[in-house]
């Protein structure tokens, strides 16, 4: 196994693409690190992000914000003007893990080790974010959600890594949230999960919104049905109810250790309308 | 020995150290990283133990290859069943033990060891371990008590035939035993009563989790003398049952015990020791053999699976006029007695007319079974608690009030049989009526439950040897593993003795060539058998120290007593003399008669029994069934607490284990048989932040049969909170909870079926 630390990413992608071998990207390494101790998986090539320029920089501008793909969590709470800007994503990638873990994992990595029950992605994708790709060839931008194609798999090619998470500007009276269901109170992966982003009128009505599932399909699902189950609405309870049902409705999960199909179903709609108050009272919405 | 000095009640007057919160001789390097656990010992060319397990829950070994590893250049040693000769002499019981470190002929279990290597480093041991071909029959498995039990399950063992029965039965099963206890008529009982309940319940299988990996290191030289260096709550019971199964004598067998990293019961039984042993013969060098995470869920001991019935019966006033169970547990692959104890802690709390359990032991393809802190008798005050809190609401009696006018009392024949002498069951039960907990307001989605719990305690075997070193200060070398600050206890109860101050005295873990044999720290007897054997040893000691004062004085021993430290002399010829200080006494060893030591031994019978009452605050999310504890309140009779920081940790560990298991751990296997959560990530113990700091109130109720009035503590607080969260939870929710552990899932799917 080589282990190589370039310090541009035209050489990191480089390195990527001659690799005849199995190659990773080591960012903050919570994943690939637990996997080869498992034994799950034996790289040839380890390429180190971190000492490329900008990796570890979150970028503020009119446009919105550039979070290098080697910023570890922690440095998002620390943002207040992102913490601001968008409190679900910032509070999502704050629950992977544990407090130690969070001082390491990044959001690109979260995205790229394509878990269905990823906490900041179903975040990302209600946030409308994209993802900057760099290959040899050059580079490409794509949304989230267009990242994960099933467990373990992404839309990247061969020789691509993914450089940076770029969040829009936040709209005025909108708001985001996510709520993620664990047996426990920390240090637990989500049985399913909710992320809600809605935008406002000046009367407080829902004009436009996301709202995105995980943990209930191979890849986190954004269900367009709930979002215009309150598009148009205040948040009534019929709204919520509609919402609700929108999402259980949306669910293709499985039975396994972590809950029941039964479970997850019933409990995305859950989370959905909390998740939906929260972002509600967020944009400044009172109900 | 004086009648006094065995009297609980006149000495514990007098106490100087005991009762008082010294530091523990073991922190300063427990927290500063240099006490050395089991994984932390090295020798010279050590080897790297590694073992292959079946992914099977059952199957018949057809063939091992191991042609191919033993090549690989790296590999020192490759050992199968092949490898154990029996050296059991018909003793079927080490014949299990020997059969479960190593798979003889069939897989029992997913997790089975079938071989083991020793090699340079992992990396070849891994390498080596994927070139061993084993051909394995997959035969039927059952991992389900009930569904064991059933006529048509697949049997596990042809020469199992249910033991307790009148009759022999005419063919095998997997129902390795039979028992009952009880006293009085319970169909006469129940025609009494006004109101009888009758409940089924079930509790999953769970793991004691301790953080520490199961770690031996062992050296085999080729005269026959070997060494161990191992993390094991009993290291002269590893030393006896490897020196067994190996064929070694035991006195050429040293076993160290290393710092302990959690045990509960779960290191009282050996696994890859006996491996580790072998491969070292084998390769003539030491084995370090460390399991991983996964290996400890897959391959150790955890606690049984349960399936109980309970039915009680009581008048409208309150008096229970009869009480019945049937409780069913497996044992894992191999048999065992773990229903039978769950059948006589059962109804240990009251003091009962007509009582009746019954239990059934069964082997199922699951891991074999291993003590977990007070074995059994959670799920049995799990089923027994609810079926009580049930019928008192039923009668309209407050359930505490109801307990109360039950509860066993000096005199009280047991539902297993002996009489108490004096007990706490009746004090906890009114501390914890009058404990400002219980008036508590309750918010919304919350429930109080409250529950009692029973542990018998154990003496055991010990021996304890006290030294005087020759600057006038104390050591001592104890037997049994101090596995929650005993070493701090016992030498507390050496520095009552002596008369001298706790800093002046230092415990440590002797080796088995050391000292005599001692039993394992288990049954809560650690602390308790230990300091007995601990407080005679001092009294040798005085009587050697005040032989050498009368001869440095030139007077009658009998004219010297000792007190406060010092040996005085007594009577109108002597009483003018200074007294001799423990320092000048032990100055003059050498010319009045050689070092100055005092030893005991001692079956430490009469261990005292242990009661507790638990109160339990929970939350439970209506939507997502989802309970998180608020407050939680142990009340425990101690005896005598002899440091009272170690007894409340006691009660807290036990009540925090207790919490994990009532609300999400359990073993969850597939259709297949193999265990799907080897993992902390999803075997859900809980993390800090689930539970609330734990309050604790020690009652002091002397056990007649130790010197200071010590009963052990360690265990009792494990049993009543599967009892007392389920009870909560259903006080929360409305739907009585019969089955553990109460993850989200579980109580949504009982909120809905009750909806419907």
């Amino acid at each position: 196994m080589r282990y190589e630390m370039p310090t541009t990413a035209k050489a990191a992608a480089g390195l990527l693409a001659k690799e005849k071998g199995r190659a990773f990207v080591l960012a903050g390494g919570t994943d690939l690190l637990v996997k080869m101790k498992a034994g799950v998986v034996e790289p040839d090539l380890i390429v180190d992000i971190k000492a490329i320029k900008g990796m570890k920089d979150i970028k503020k501008s009119a446009g919105g914000f550039v979070i290098g793909a080697a910023v570890p969590c922690v440095a998002l709470s620390e943002n207040a003007a992102l913490t601001k800007a968008w409190p679900g994503v910032v509070e999502a990638a704050n629950l992977i893990g544990s407090k130690q873990v969070q001082g390491r994992c990044t959001m690109s990595g979260n995205l790229c080790n394509a878990s269905p029950a990823a906490d900041s992605v179903p975040a990302l994708i209600a946030a409308g974010a994209k993802v900057s790709i760099i290959s040899a060839k050059g580079s490409r931008k794509v949304a989230v959600e267009d990242v994960t194609t099933g467990v373990g798999r992404t839309s990247l090619k061969k020789g691509e890594f993914v450089t940076a998470i770029e969040l829009p500007a936040k709209k005025p009276k909108s708001g985001d949230a996510y709520l993620r269901f664990i047996p426990r109170t920390e240090m637990d992966i989500a049985v399913v999960s909710c992320a809600v982003n809605v935008s406002l009128d000046a009367k407080g009505m829902i004009t436009k919104a996301r709202v995105v599932l995980g943990a209930v399909a191979i890849t986190a699902l954004l269900v367009k049905d709930a979002a215009s189950a309150i598009v148009g609405t205040k948040l009534d309870d019929a709204a919520k109810a509609k919402l609700a049902a929108a999402c259980s409705a949306a669910c293709k999960p499985i039975d396994d250790k972590r809950g029941t199909v039964e479970f997850r179903t019933e409990v995305a709609g859950v989370l959905a309308r909390r998740a939906a108050e929260i972002a509600y009272a967020r944009a400044g919405g009172k109900q | 020995m004086s009648l006094d000095s065995m009297n609980p009640a006149l000495v514990e007057k007098h106490f100087k150290v005991i009762g008082t919160r010294v530091a523990r001789p073991d922190g300063v390097d427990k927290v500063t990283g240099r006490a050395r656990y089991g994984a932390d010992a090295a020798m010279p060319g050590q080897l790297v133990g590694l073992v292959l397990r079946s992914p099977h829950a059952h199957a018949q070994i057809v063939k091992i290859d191991i042609s191919k590893a033993v090549k690989l250049a790296g590999v020192k040693a490759v050992i199968t069943s092949a490898d154990f000769p029996d050296h059991t002499q018909g003793d079927r019981g080490m014949m299990d033990i020997l059969e479960n470190c190593m798979a003889r002929g069939k897989a029992l279990y997913d997790g089975h060891a079938v071989a083991a290597v020793a090699a340079i480093d992992a990396a070849t041991a891994r390498k080596a371990l994927k070139l061993i071909n084993v051909t394995y029959k997959i035969l039927p498995h059952v991992t389900d008590v009930d569904e064991a039990l059933q006529i048509h399950a697949p049997v596990l063992h042809p020469h199992i035939y249910t033991e307790g029965l009148s009759e022999k039965p005419t063919a095998a099963s997997n129902w390795n035993k039979h028992g009952e206890y009880g006293h009085g008529d319970v169909d006469a009982g129940f025609k009494e009563a006004d109101m009888v309940i009758s409940r089924s319940y079930k509790t999953e299988q769970t793991h004691q989790g301790y953080i520490e990996p199961h770690s031996a290191l062992a050296s085999v030289s080729p005269d026959g003398s070997a060494e161990m260096f191992v993390c094991t709550q009993g290291h002269f019971v590893y030393r006896n049952q490897c020196a067994t199964l190996l064929g070694l004598d035991a006195n050429k067998l040293r076993v160290t015990a290393s710092e302990i990293g959690g045990g509960f019961g779960g290191k009282t039984h050996v696994w890859a020791e006996p491996l580790a042993l072998a491969l070292s013969r084998k390769a003539n060098r030491p084995v370090k053999l460390t399991m991983s995470r996964e290996e400890v869920f897959r391959c150790t001991g955890p606690t049984s699976s349960t399936s109980i019935d309970v039915k009680i019966g009581a008048k409208k006033d309150g008096t229970i006029t009869a009480a019945w169970a049937e409780l069913r547990y497996q044992g894992g692959c191999f048999p065992s007695n773990w229903a039978e104890l769950g059948a006589m802690t059962a109804f240990a709390c009251y003091d009962l007319k007509n009582v009746k359990t019954v239990s059934k032991d069964a082997v199922v393809n699951r891991p074999k079974t291993a003590a977990y802190r007070a074995p059994s008798a959670p799920m049995a005050a799990f089923a027994v608690e609810n079926t009580i809190d049930e019928v008192a609401k039923a009668i309209g009696m407050d359930p505490i009030d109801f307990r109360i006018k039950n509860a066993a009392k000096q005199g009280t024949k047991s539902s297993y049989g002996p009489v108490y002498g004096p007990i706490g069951i009746g004090p906890t039960l009114e501390a914890a009526k009058n404990h400002p907990h219980m008036k508590a307001p309750l918010g919304k989605n919350m429930g109080r439950g409250m529950a009692c719990g029973f542990w018998f305690n154990f003496g055991g075997q010990t021996c304890v040897d006290v030294n005087v070193t020759p600057d006038g200060n104390v050591t001592i070398a104890q037997g049994t593993i101090d596995v929650g600050g005993s070493r701090a206890s016992i030498a507390m109860a050496v520095a009552e003795e002596l008369g001298v101050t706790y800093n002046q005295v230092r415990s440590i873990i002797a080796d088995t060539s050391s000292l005599g044999h001692n039993d394992m720290t288990d049954g809560s007897r650690g602390t308790f058998s230990t300091s007995k054997a601990a407080i005679f040893a001092a009294r040798n000691a005085i009587t050697v120290l005040r032989d050498r004062a009368a001869k440095i004085w030139e007077i009658p021993a009998s004219e010297v007593e000792w007190r406060d430290g010092a040996a005085h002399a007594k009577g109108v010829n002597h009483g003018n003399r200074t007294p001799l200080s423990l320092k000048e006494i032990a100055a003059q060893a050498g010319q009045t008669g050689g070092p100055i030591a005092g030893h005991a031994e001692t079956v430490a019978d009469n261990a005292g029994v242990s009661f507790a009452t638990h109160i339990a605050d929970v939350e439970t999310d209506p939507e997502t069934g989802r309970s998180l504890i608020k407050r939680y309140t142990v009340i425990q009779d101690a005896g005598k607490a002899m440091h009272p920081s170690y007894v409340e940790g006691q009660y807290q560990g036990g009540a925090a284990q207790g919490i994990g298991w009532a609300l999400n751990e359990e073993y969850v296997y597939g259709k297949d048989g193999r265990l799907q959560n080897a993992a902390f990530l999803d075997y859900r113990i809980p993390v800090c932040s689930d539970l609330p700091f734990i309050d604790t109130q020690i009652l002091e109720i002397p056990n007649p049969n130790h010197p200071y009035g010590v009963r052990g503590v360690g265990e009792t607080s494990i049993v009543p909170p599967l009892a007392a969260v389920s009870i909560a939870v259903t006080n929360a929710t409305g739907v009585r909870q019969t089955h553990i552990p109460m993850s989200p899932p579980r109580v949504l799917k009982s909120l809905k079926t009750k909806k419907k």
